[in-house]
């Protein structure tokens, strides 16, 4: 793409940036206890007593969290470790009962790996990903039930958490937002987060420094701590960017920070300098014993992949004939691809997609649904399509009969039985109404003769509208021509 | 590697226990004196040697998931000093 | 009328079920033990109104023929066991009116075999310590303190004195340096510290996780095999914990040491060891020698280094476990200035005492940025090399065999010990390297020391081979013939 560039009166600067994306596992029961995950209930009513660090409680490892790991460890092209380790994160936090938080420090379970994304120019980048850990996410706090006192409600406290850590490789806001939107894709197609930005299920923390465009030094970042959505968070990197370059163009410096991103301003500021940075203090964790994945193991999940957003687009545009952007909006979440997959099954998958990307989607922005609650199932559409390539009806008469479709949820067969919509192709009952109306409008005719040819169309629009739509307008339109030239 | 005054302070906020002003000095040297003791592992070359994190060279259990525990907020706040409307309640934490 | 409080738990079950006395009878008889031993201050709580409830339900047991392993015996629990619905303290300010809504799964085990608890056993604060001084309750006494008060020994110096005084028939430990075995030395009882995961750690209060096991302090060999038989055994609510099966300890009893090689470490005798102890120590030797068992010098070469390598893993872990101890959740809570930060550090600093205070700098100390390799990560490595210095010890030996302590119980308040923190630490010499190592280990009573105080020896076996540790020591004990209070 063209380069990202952040032009001022002194000079030309790029930024460099990294993302930390936290990411709540999809389980049933916390990651280190057999309490619930379910978001929603009264406070402190899904808690062990494991989860509110009582004293001599002990976690035990969820099964299914390191699943759910490993398959997106293998969704992210990455390397999966057979060896990891827990370790403790040491500091005093309200919101984690333990004061410490269990992580993986020195031996991750998913090393390096990388994402590819779409950029909007048509263009695709690879972010490379440093290493995916698993851990336990806080509690939350309630400020503002009391003017003096804060409340902790551990219902979150022990949900598994994946920290995705990317390399620093985003050279523009755009791509960036690209990443967290491909990301989010790859998890729910996968089932292993649901990928809620707004709801916290997926948190961003945003490491952005800036340089003199064309340079490959590294200078000093700044963290912006969780940012809750894809557009805060190209908002952040561009404000923060611009920051940082008024500092060093002014003669300043940028010093090495934890920043807060303020979503009513766009702008960032200062949280804590880093010497007051915490000392984590991780070692092992005493209480699990180091993590062993075979290869079997490893391999078994493998075998379960389904195809993922970057594999089901070059399908689609590969033998499926779809454009690349066509495929690409199609493939961005799994409902949309299994819904177009359905509804293209046996009829011609270009046509679906055209009618996916327009009409389909325009109704469902419309009536504000999610494509799983679509009154058009994906067998209707698909017969739909059909009819027009049957030459059953009309273009502009399926947009009527998807009208009814959408309103009713009925079948397009039934609904052009009922109403008697079906194209006429009867060559005779076509020539019938053509020379009705040139009987009827003989200025017309003889100003067609004397070389008025673009009234062809009229006649044309008046045949059809007699029709009532149904004529087949190119049979229409063959017959128009051949009445008048005689 | 002695330590001085500021380290001991730093600790014990790290720790989050108080140490008066006046206890101060005679911490560090306390310190100092453990950590001397401590360092005499150092006359012993561990260079090649692999840190021993559990004894018992078993591999890690995993549990099925399921939803065993939860569902008693009252067991969960009995014990809390201040607890409100379900809740563990603190003083206001400001960030 | 024989006084039945002075009995073995293996004599109370055989009491019990000849029906020469009831489960009631016997808990009242500690009940009453308990009362006129106050001034030992054994116990942090009480619950004796409980005990003869649970006494009933064995008696009705005993009738109608369902007893089970241990049923009707009267055990005093250290108070680091979480016990439901019963106070739970860690001997600490900060967990003092702490009531656990859980079960410790090793309490759980001993209460389905149908024990009787009488209550919760003093020890040192959060088991930091060697003399049990460190409680915030006040020391637990030595029964068999004579013009002076001395030490239990510590950490589970409660359990020592309790079952000493008998106060209760047997008791529980924990043992993360030499917690069960230095106070059984020091009050000629019998405790065993079993391999490392043999023992469920869930809902026992951690101090050093990864040391850290549970055992009996008992009047006999036997005895500690019928405990340790219960507490004993995988359990998923413990990660460490190991799905090995658990023999019947008490079969070992019976067995023969003819052609079992003793290893006698030349490091355990050092210039300068206590001249009593090297007699008791040779001693022992000989009984066993007599009996048909090899003896052979061996060496762990780095046991000099595992006290200093303990002192970095243990306050380490601790400084990290103890960090729950925020006053939000449970236990004491002090006023702070409206700050959060405030709190933690007043409700730590009042709620803490002395040495769980220091132990909790160092911890934090070594692991802290810039130091985590200098000290952790190289007593790591030192632990590995102790560790295998046993293996390799034991390809020559079936058992160890050293004292427990380089000393007697001493007088509370001695001022060389409180004065210097490491002059307590060296106490732990000969036992901590057995938790570095994840070893099970068991002190048994040898004889007195010429002003009347229990000496102990220790016998230290391979990884889940306690069996092997049952049969020589009920051969040593038999030998010894070591008079008990």
């Amino acid at each position: 793409m063209t380069a990202y560039c952040i032009e001022t009166a002194k000079g030309k600067w790029e930024v460099v940036v990294g993302l930390e994306i936290h990411c709540q596992i999809i389980s049933k029961s916390k990651i280190f206890s057999g309490a619930s995950t379910e978001f929603g209930d009264d406070p402190n009513v899904n808690v062990s007593f494991i989860d509110a660090g009582m004293p001599g409680m002990l976690p035990t490892l969820n099964k299914e969290c390191v699943r759910q790991a490993v398959k997106t460890g293998l969704g992210l092209n990455a390397v999966i470790n057979k060896y990891s380790e827990f370790s403790r994160k040491n500091y005093f936090y309200a919101d984690m009962p333990t004061d410490y938080q269990i992580t993986q420090f020195r031996y991750p379970i998913v090393g390096e790996g990388f994402i590819s994304v779409d950029l909007s120019d048509g263009s695709t980048k690879n972010i490379g990903i440093e290493r995916m850990h698993i851990e336990q996410d806080a509690g939350k706090s309630i400020h503002d039930l009391s003017p003096t006192k804060s409340f902790i409600d551990l219902n979150r406290a022990g949900v598994g958490l994946m920290e995705i850590v990317t390399k620093p490789d985003f050279r523009a806001p755009e791509e960036a937002g690209a990443f967290l939107r491909k990301l989010r894709s790859i998890l729910r197609y996968l089932g292993t987060c649901d990928g809620n930005m707004d709801e916290g299920s997926m948190r961003c923390d945003v490491n952005v420094s800036v340089r003199p465009y064309g340079s490959d030094e590294l200078r000093t970042r700044c963290e912006m701590k969780n940012v809750n959505s894809v557009k805060f968070v190209m908002q952040a990197i561009e404000n923060e960017a611009k920051r940082q370059i008024e500092a060093y163009e002014s003669g300043g410096t940028v010093e090495q920070e934890t920043r807060q991103f303020d979503q009513t301003t766009g702008l960032t500021r200062m949280m804590r300098k880093k010497e007051f940075a915490h000392d984590y203090r991780y070692f092992p964790e005493p209480d699990l014993p180091p993590l062993v994945l075979t290869d079997e193991y490893i391999n078994g999940i493998k075998a379960e992949m389904i195809e993922l957003p970057d594999a089901k687009k070059q399908r689609f545009i590969e033998t499926l004939g779809l454009t690349p952007y066509d495929a690409m909006v199609i493939c961005e979440n799994k409902e949309t691809a299994d819904f177009f997959e359905k509804a293209a099954a046996g009829h011609d998958a270009k046509k679906v997609a055209n009618w996916m990307m327009s009409d389909f989607f325009a109704m469902l922005n419309k009536k504000h649904l999610d494509i799983q609650n679509s009154p058009v199932t994906p067998e209707n559409l698909g017969a739909l399509v059909e009819l027009i390539t049957k030459d059953v009806i009309s273009g502009k008469i399926a947009k009527d009969v998807f009208e009814i479709m959408s309103e009713t949820g009925e079948n397009p067969e039934k609904i052009v039985e009922e109403k008697g919509l079906k194209q006429v192709t009867d060559t005779g009952a076509i020539e019938a109404i053509i020379d009705e109306v040139i009987k009827a409008n003989p200025a017309n005719v003889e100003a067609y003769k004397n070389g008025k040819t673009n009234l062809m169309g009229w006649f044309v629009g008046q045949t059809l509208k007699m029709s009532q739509g149904k004529a087949n307008p190119s049979i229409v339109n063959k017959l128009v021509k051949q009445k008048l030239d005689n | 590697m002695a330590i001085d005054n500021e380290t001991v302070r730093r600790i014990a906020f790290l720790s989050r226990l108080k140490i008066e002003n006046d206890k101060i000095e005679a911490t560090k040297d306390e310190f100092n004196k453990i950590l001397a003791w401590i360092e005499e592992l150092n006359e012993v070359n561990t260079d090649n040697v692999e840190p021993l994190i559990s004894v018992n060279d078993i591999a890690l259990h995993l549990r099925e998931d399921e939803v065993t525990e939860g569902n008693q907020p009252q067991a969960v706040l009995e014990n809390a000093p201040a607890a409100e409307y379900g809740y563990f309640a603190v003083p206001k934490v400001v960030e | 009328m024989t006084d039945i409080t002075k009995l073995t738990v293996y004599e109370q079950l055989n009491g019990l079920k000849k029906k020469d006395f009831t489960a009631v009878e016997l808990t009242i008889a500690y009940a009453k033990k308990m009362d006129e031993g106050r001034k030992y201050n054994a116990y942090i709580t009480e619950c004796v109104d409980q005990a003869i409830d649970q006494a009933k339900d064995s008696d009705y047991r005993y009738a109608n023929g369902t007893n089970r392993a241990l049923e009707g015996i009267p055990l005093g629990i250290k108070d680091l066991f979480c016990t439901k619905n019963i106070r739970t303290t860690a001997a600490s300010h900060i967990l003092d009116n702490f009531i656990p809504p859980y079960e410790s799964t090793v309490t759980q085990h001993l209460l389905d075999d149908g024990a009787v608890f009488l209550g919760k056993l003093n020890l040192d604060e959060f088991a930091m310590g060697g003399s049990n001084e460190t409680s915030y309750f006040g020391p637990a006494i030595n029964p068999w303190s004579k013009d002076k008060d001395l030490v239990p020994g510590g950490s589970s110096g409660g359990s020592a004195a309790a079952v000493a005084a008998h106060m209760c028939s047997a008791a529980t430990g924990t043992d993360t340096g030499g917690s069960i075995r230095e106070p059984a030395a020091f009050c000629g009882l019998t405790g065993i510290k079993p391999t490392y995961g043999r023992c469920s750690r869930y809902g026992i209060v951690a101090f050093a996780s990864s040391l850290d096991q549970a055992g009996p302090i008992a009047q006999d060999v036997r005895d500690c095999a019928l405990l340790l038989q219960s507490m004993s055994g995988f359990d998923a609510k413990d990660s460490t914990s190991v799905d090995i099966a658990v023999p019947d300890y008490t079969g070992f009893l019976n067995g023969d040491i003819k052609g079992l090689t003793i290893g006698l470490p030349k490091e355990y005798r050092p210039e300068g060891l206590n001249p009593e102890i090297a007699a008791y120590w040779d001693k022992a030797t000989e009984y066993l020698k007599a009996r048909g068992a090899n003896v052979k010098e061996i060496s762990l070469p780095h046991t000099k280094y595992a006290l200093a390598t303990y002192y970095v893993l243990a306050p380490a872990e601790a400084s990290s476990n103890l960090a729950r101890y925020d006053g939000i959740r449970y236990g004491f809570r002090a006023q702070g200035d409206g700050h959060l930060d405030d709190l933690y550090i007043n409700t730590r600093t009042q709620g803490f005492g002395a040495e769980v205070r220091r132990r909790i700098m160092i911890g934090t100390y070594v692991l802290s940025a810039g130091y985590y390799d200098a000290y952790y990560l190289k007593a790591q490595k030192m632990r590995r090399l102790i560790h295998d210095d046993f293996m390799k010890a034991f390809k020559e030996c079936d058992v160890i065999l050293t004292p427990t302590s380089p000393i007697t119980a001493f007088p509370i308040g001695d001022e060389s010990m409180l004065s210097d923190p490491i002059n307590m630490y060296l106490n732990d010499v000969f036992t901590v390297s057995v938790n570095l190592a994840g070893l099970p280990a068991m002190s048994l009573p040898i004889g007195l020391s010429e002003n009347g105080l229990p000496f102990g020896m220790q016998l230290i076996g391979k990884p889940f081979d306690e069996g092997t540790i049952f049969n020589v020591a009920a051969k040593l004990e038999a030998d010894a013939k070591f008079e008990r209070k």
